[in-house]
Order: structure tokens, then C-alpha cells, then sequence
């Protein structure tokens, strides 16, 4: 019964039957699931319509005014339509794939802090949380590719496996450098780490915020970081995975209706993820750029959403202007260039860091 | 019962299932699934134990890196299950004794804990409440212990090069792609603007 | 190899330029026609959807002679001659096109002695079923009283060349 309780205060909380000394669980996931999944509507057509527009087209524009409901048409042909399992299909993973890959998409967001301690989750040791949610997308890939037995799904499946272990590393490494500065594991503390040193409180100018932040002392890898998460997320240049030039459509191809929906969004809210960690690494989370009142006016949530959104603009702008990867091509940067240039920048931030005892020290010193 | 308790006996249970059917089932693809799937509720415990770091790291590394490789090789063998399973009664006693010994020790380690409830605070290195465990593990991987922590990475490094040289094989005869040339080569190298005039040609 | 290729490709300068290449080409005035909305002009000589003409007075133009069917390279053209009811001329009792069949070549417009079988500027007559485009005489006269005025115009433009 204790437990039951327990349970019961922490999900349904203080709104549902009057019990509780906190706000329940269940609305604040609902909340933020209801927001990603608009904001990740928007985005798609963003996405679409950026792609467009570069190759002098107007995107989708019928479905409401600039074409803005298109997502929710997407949505609702998709799920109408007729879901097709291939008979030769190992009919339990294939339907498990694209579930994996949306919950896991969806479960990195409970750490990130989208406004001043406003993570679901404010665990301590979130961005390892992150990486891990991160290396487990993979799965989704691997499985779906391998349960729809067939062999384009198959090809994308064993491509996605060596990519995106790969790109990890680097992605680690990368991560390790700003962990450095920070001295703290937690997501809100590396957003505050930001906002309380750097660069523009050593040239007097506290309110520059933006100079502050990890992107101008860490610019190498900001860019190593930029790109791996293009090849983690398998979005082009790096979409080897899908690569519908040679593999038809990759390890989605067997898929139709629904479950292609849940891949789509899984695949569309993990690159949200990714541009959530770009932010909160290296673009000061949800701190105004400059700290003054017509930008302090604006809360932090806005700051963080249009945060991520640059950078997705920037993941759609890469899309559009890089032509897609040769794979020996992809793990040779992969292993050759941004492993040993993180590697030699953790060993450079390290000495710097120590010889001249610069740091956040986790808010301590 | 409390909360910690019920989500440790659903996370050991499904470690316990999920590791039966490691061993039982007839497809390697599930087999290595339900390995995940055990490593993931075994990083669980882990978080229920306290020890939050090593969970992640158990998940970035075993599941997000090393299951992965593994499902990446068995998913390419072309496996005979009946070959397999032929092989099977022939190692069972090799088997069935491993396993006696692996409970024997787990009987003991549990045992000690019942007989001597107190021996893990007698432990050199006593757990400090007051840090965070990934604080805790840095301090004593990479401060108390750091040489033997590099003996080891060097003879890990050792052991990678090793592995890569007598794998390495340098065909020739193959053409490969020099990225470092092909990025280097500038117009001004292999472009040369010449105004021809008529009747006269290049010399 | 240069220093300064080694800089260029460590700092990205491809990818920057091509960037503000493709914001120069982002806020460009798009090209699209917006096609159901909106079309692109359409030739006189366009082959598309055919129909049946009548004259001014009403009386359709065709008089069986057969010409169509005869040129007709994919053999879409069906037709059967009778003496018209009411008056006893000779007119078509039967005029299929089947439109699955027609290739669009227009050999059928040129055949025609009397600018009866045209080939009109509509292209936008999908159907749902097969059956839909098996055309019948009704079918083809109702097109051309509904595409008369274009089919007029285009013939009279393209009078000077013929």
C-alpha cells in the first residue's frame, strides 16, 4: 500500500486526487511529449521547406496556410493507411523496431533542461544519459534492417551498425572536452557553466553572453561535434543507412503506415535530441545571448527552442548543399580525422585547463 | 513494499528470463537480443544499487558498442541450427559443471553477506556518502591507481596493435584513394590557360 | 600539400561558401508554378485530350470517311457508318477512341478532312478506372462543345503554318 502511495504521488500528484507534495510525473511527460511532437511537425515541414527553397522549389503549401498542417496530413495518411508485414518477416522484431526507436528518441528528452532546471529528470550524470539513449538508437536500425528480412534492408542495417558506433566515439570524445571545462556531469550545470565563465568575463563585458559560451573556446569541436551528430542521426550527408540511390529506401524499405510513421518521428525527434545537445554543449542552453533586458525579457524556453532550431536549420542546410558520402569515404573521417583531432583537443583542454586552472569546477571553486 | 524494491525484483526477474532465453532460444539474432535486453536490466540494478555511472557506462559501452558488434557477426553467420544443437549433449557435462561452480560461488558471495553482514564497510576503500560515484570512480581510477590504470590501457594499446599487425596485409597492385592528394591539388597544378591563335596551334 | 588547403578544408571553407551559396539561392524568387493553381502556357499545336467538333449551326463535323482509323498508328480508333436516322446522311453510328491505347501523335487531327477529330490543350482527364477512358462518340462531342472556343483559337493560330 506504501508503495502503491508512493507510486501514485509521484505520477498522478497534486492535481488528480488531491494527494502528493509534488507535481505529478505523468503531466510533465505529457506536457513535453505534446510539445516535442507539435514542434517536431513544424520542424519536418521546416526541414522540407528549406530543402525547397534551396533547390529553388516552394515545398509542400497546400494543406493550410503555407503549407503549415502538412505534417498533420502526413500524420493522418499514415496512420489510415494498410500496415504491411512481409511474409518472410520476423514478425515481432519488425514490429518492435520502429517502437524502439521512437521511445528511445523520445526517452533522451527527459533529461534536457529546456528552461532554468527544467529537465524532467535533473539526474547528474545527464549527458552520459544522453549518449547512452543515443548509441542505443542504433537497434532500431539494426533490427528493423534485419527483421524485414530482405536484403536492402539488410545492407542499410550492417551499414548503420559500423556508422554509428563509430560516430559515438568521436561524440564522446567531444562531450569529454566540454565535461572538462565543466566539472560536472549534469546538463543544467554545463548550460550554467556557460553562463557564469568564459570569455566574456575575462574581457569585462558580462552581458556578451554569447561569448561565453563553449562554441568560440571549443570552435573544433563544435564543428567535430556538428558533423557527428549528422552521421549519428544518418541524416545527409551521411545517410548511408537509407542512401535511396542504392539501397531503395535502406532499412525503412519493408516498412509502410504506422510503423514507418513511429521511424519517421523517432528518426526526426532523435535529430531534435541531437540539436538539444549541440545547444546545451555548446550554445549556452537556455541563456539569452546577450544578457539585457529586451533579450532577458524572453524566457529561457523560447531561447532554447529557437536555439535548437538554428541548429536543425543548419542540419537542413547541410542536407541541401553536401552530396551524400561514399561509406570507406564516411569511417575514414570518422576514424582518421575526428578521432585523433578530439583525442589530441581532450589532451590540449586538459593541460590548458590545468596550467591554468580555468574551469567551473561543478559551481564549487 | 517500497518503490526501489518493486523495480528491483521487475529488473532482476527480466535479467533472470532474459538470460534463460540467451541460452534457450534457437535463433542467435534473439539470442544476443535477449543479452541486450539483459545488460539493459542489469544496468536497472545498477541505478537501483547507486551506482548510476556504471549503469550508463554499461549501456553506452556493452549495449550501444559491443552487443552491437555481436549482433553485427551474427547477423552475417549463416548458421546451421541443426549442426548446432547436434553438438549440444556432447558439451553438457563440460556445461553442467561450469554452472555448478558459477552457483557455488554465488552461493558463497551470498552467504558471506549472511554470515558476515558488516564485511563490506571493512572494505579498504569505504563508500563516502558524501560524492557522487562518478567523482568517487575518477578519484580512484585516475588519482589512487593511475599507473596501474595506464599499465593497463598500455597493455590493452599493445594488444589492439598487435591484433592490427598480424591482421594487416598490404596488397599491391591496388590502386587506392590518396583523399590528402586529391584535396591538395589546385587548378593552378593540372589547369593551364592557353590562347591559341589561328592557323598556329600549340607548340 | 599546402598549408593553406589544410586550413581551408579544417575550417570548412567549402561547406561556408557553398553555404551562402545556397542562402543566395534560399531567399531567390522561386520558379515553381504552382500547378493546380496556377498553369504554364500551353502551345497551340498541344496534343492532349481529343474531341469531336461540331459547325457553327450544331451539325457534327465528321462524316465517316474513316480516315482517322485508318492512320491511327496505335489502333485506338474504332468506327461504324450508317445513314443518320432523321435525314439519311452518312454519319458515324459509333466513334470510340480508346484512350488507352492512343499514343497522342496526332496523325488522326491531320487525317481529318474536315478538322472533325481534333486533339484539344486539355491534359488533365485522369481517371480512377480504365473503363473511364474508353472515350464513346457522346464522350468526344461533349469534349468538343466544351473545348470549342480553345480548339478554335488553336486551329486559327496554327492555320498560317499548315
Amino acid at each position: 500500500m506504501d508503495f502503491i502511495n508512493a507510486a501514485l504521488d509521484y505520477l498522478l500528484g497534486i492535481p488528480a486526487i488531491g494527494l502528493g507534495t509534488q507535481i505529478g510525473f505523468v503531466y510533465k511527460a505529457l506536457a513535453l511529449l505534446v510539445g516535442l511532437l507539435i514542434f517536431t511537425a513544424f520542424i519536418l515541414l521546416a526541414d522540407r521547406k528549406v530543402w525547397a527553397a534551396v533547390q529553388l522549389r516552394r515545398g509542400p503549401n497546400v494543406v493550410g496556410p503555407f503549407g503549415l498542417l502538412q505534417s498533420f496530413a502526413d500524420l493522418l495518411k499514415f496512420v489510415f493507411k494498410e500496415a504491411i508485414i512481409p511474409a518472410g518477416a520476423d514478425k515481432i522484431l519488425f514490429l518492435a523496431a520502429p517502437l524502439i526507436t521512437a521511445t528511445l528518441a523520445l526517452a533522451g528528452w527527459v533529461v534536457v533542461p529546456v528552461f532554468d532546471g527544467g529537465a524532467m529528470a535533473n539526474i547528474n550524470i545527464g549527458i552520459l544519459y544522453l549518449l547512452g539513449v543515443s548509441s542505443l538508437g542504433v537497434y532500431g536500425v539494426i533490427i528493423g534492417g534485419w527483421a524485414s528480412n530482405s536484403k536492402y534492408p539488410f545492407l542499410g542495417a550492417l551499414r548503420s551498425a559500423a556508422q554509428m558506433v563509430s560516430y559515438e566515439v568521436s561524440i564522446g570524445l567531444v562531450i569529454i572536452t566540454v565535461l572538462l571545462c565543466v566539472g560536472s556531469l549534469n546538463l543544467n550545470d554545463i548550460i550554467l557553466a556557460q553562463r557564469d565563465m568564459g570569455l566574456a568575463h575575462a574581457i569585462g563585458v558580462p552581458w556578451l553572453t554569447f561569448l561565453n559560451w563553449f562554441w568560440l573556446p571549443l570552435f573544433p569541436m563544435f564543428v567535430v561535434f556538428y558533423i557527428s551528430a549528422l552521421a549519428e542521426t544518418n541524416r545527409p550527408p551521411f545517410d548511408m543507412v537509407e542512401g535511396e540511390s542504392e539501397l531503395v529506401a535502406g532499412f525503412m524499405t519493408e516498412y509502410s503506415a504506422t510503423p514507418y510513421l513511429l521511424f519517421m518521428l523517432g528518426e526526426y525527434i532523435s535529430i531534435l535530441l541531437m540539436c538539444a545537445m549541440t545547444t546545451v554543449l555548446f550554445l549556452g542552453g537556455w541563456t539569452s545571448p546577450i544578457d539585457l533586458p529586451p533579450f532577458t525579457w524572453i524566457p529561457g524556453l523560447i531561447w532554447f527552442f529557437i536555439k535548437v532550431t538554428l541548429v536543425f536549420f543548419m542540419f537542413a542546410m547541410a542536407k541541401s548543399i553536401v552530396p551524400r558520402y561514399r561509406y570507406d569515404q564516411l569511417m575514414r573521417i570518422g576514424w582518421k580525422l575526428f578521432l585523433p583531432l578530439s583525442l589530441i583537443m581532450v589532451i590540449i583542454v586538459a593541460f590548458v585547463l590545468q596550467l591554468t586552472g580555468w574551469g567551473w569546477h561543478g559551481g564549487v571553486a | 513494499m517500497s518503490l526501489p524494491l518493486f523495480f528491483f525484483y521487475i529488473f532482476s526477474a527480466v535479467t533472470v528470463a532474459s538470460a534463460f532465453m540467451v541460452i534457450s532460444s534457437r535463433n542467435p539474432v534473439h539470442a544476443v537480443l535477449f543479452l541486450i535486453l539483459a545488460f539493459v536490466n542489469a544496468a536497472g540494478l545498477f541505478m537501483l544499487a547507486g551506482a548510476e555511472f556504471l549503469a550508463l557506462i554499461l549501456i553506452v559501452v556493452y549495449v550501444g558498442a559491443v552487443a552491437v558488434l555481436f549482433l553485427f557477426v551474427v547477423m552475417m553467420l549463416d548458421v546451421d541450427f541443426a549442426d548446432m544443437r547436434r553438438g549440444m549433449l556432447q558439451y553438457a557435462p563440460v556445461g553442467i559443471v561450469v554452472g555448478i561452480v558459477l552457483l557455488l560461488e554465488l552461493l558463497l558471495v551470498a552467504g558471506s553477506f549472511l554470515v558476515a553482514p558488516d564485511a563490506a564497510s571493512g572494505s579498504s576503500l569505504p563508500i563516502d556518502g558524501t560524492m557522487d560515484n562518478t567523482r568517487a570512480l575518477g578519484l580512484v581510477l585516475y588519482t589512487r591507481y593511475v599507473f596501474l590504470f595506464q599499465g593497463a590501457a598500455a597493455i590493452l594499446l599493445v594488444a589492439m596493435i598487435g591484433a592490427i599487425v598480424l591482421t594487416l596485409r598490404h596488397r599491391t597492385g591496388v590502386k587506392r584513394q590518396s583523399t590528402a592528394a586529391q584535396l591538395g591539388r589546385m587548378p593552378a597544378d593540372t589547369l593551364q590557360v592557353v590562347k591559341v591563335k589561328s592557323g598556329e596551334g600549340l607548340q | 600539400m599546402r598549408v593553406g588547403q589544410v586550413v581551408n578544408t579544417l575550417l570548412l571553407r567549402e561547406f561556408v561558401s557553398a553555404f551562402f551559396l545556397a542562402m543566395r539561392y534560399f531567399f531567390s524568387p522561386k520558379p515553381t508554378v504552382n500547378y493546380p493553381f496556377e498553369k504554364g502556357p500551353v502551345s497551340p499545336r498541344f496534343r492532349g485530350e481529343h474531341a469531336l467538333r461540331r459547325y457553327p449551326n450544331g451539325e457534327e463535323r465528321c462524316i465517316a470517311c474513316k480516315l482517322c482509323e485508318a492512320i491511327c498508328p496505335a489502333q485506338a480508333i474504332t468506327i461504324e457508318a450508317g445513314p443518320r436516322q432523321n435525314d439519311g446522311t452518312r454519319r458515324t453510328v459509333r466513334y470510340d477512341i480508346d484512350m488507352v491505347k492512343c499514343i497522342y501523335c496526332g496523325f488522326c487531327q491531320e487525317a481529318c478532312p474536315v478538322d472533325a477529330i481534333v486533339e484539344g490543350p486539355n491534359f488533365e482527364f485522369a481517371t480512377e478506372t480504365r473503363e473511364e477512358l474508353y472515350f464513346n462518340k457522346e464522350r468526344l462531342l461533349a469534349n468538343g462543345d466544351r473545348w470549342e472556343r480553345e480548339l478554335a483559337s488553336n486551329l486559327a493560330a496554327d492555320a498560317p503554318y499548315r
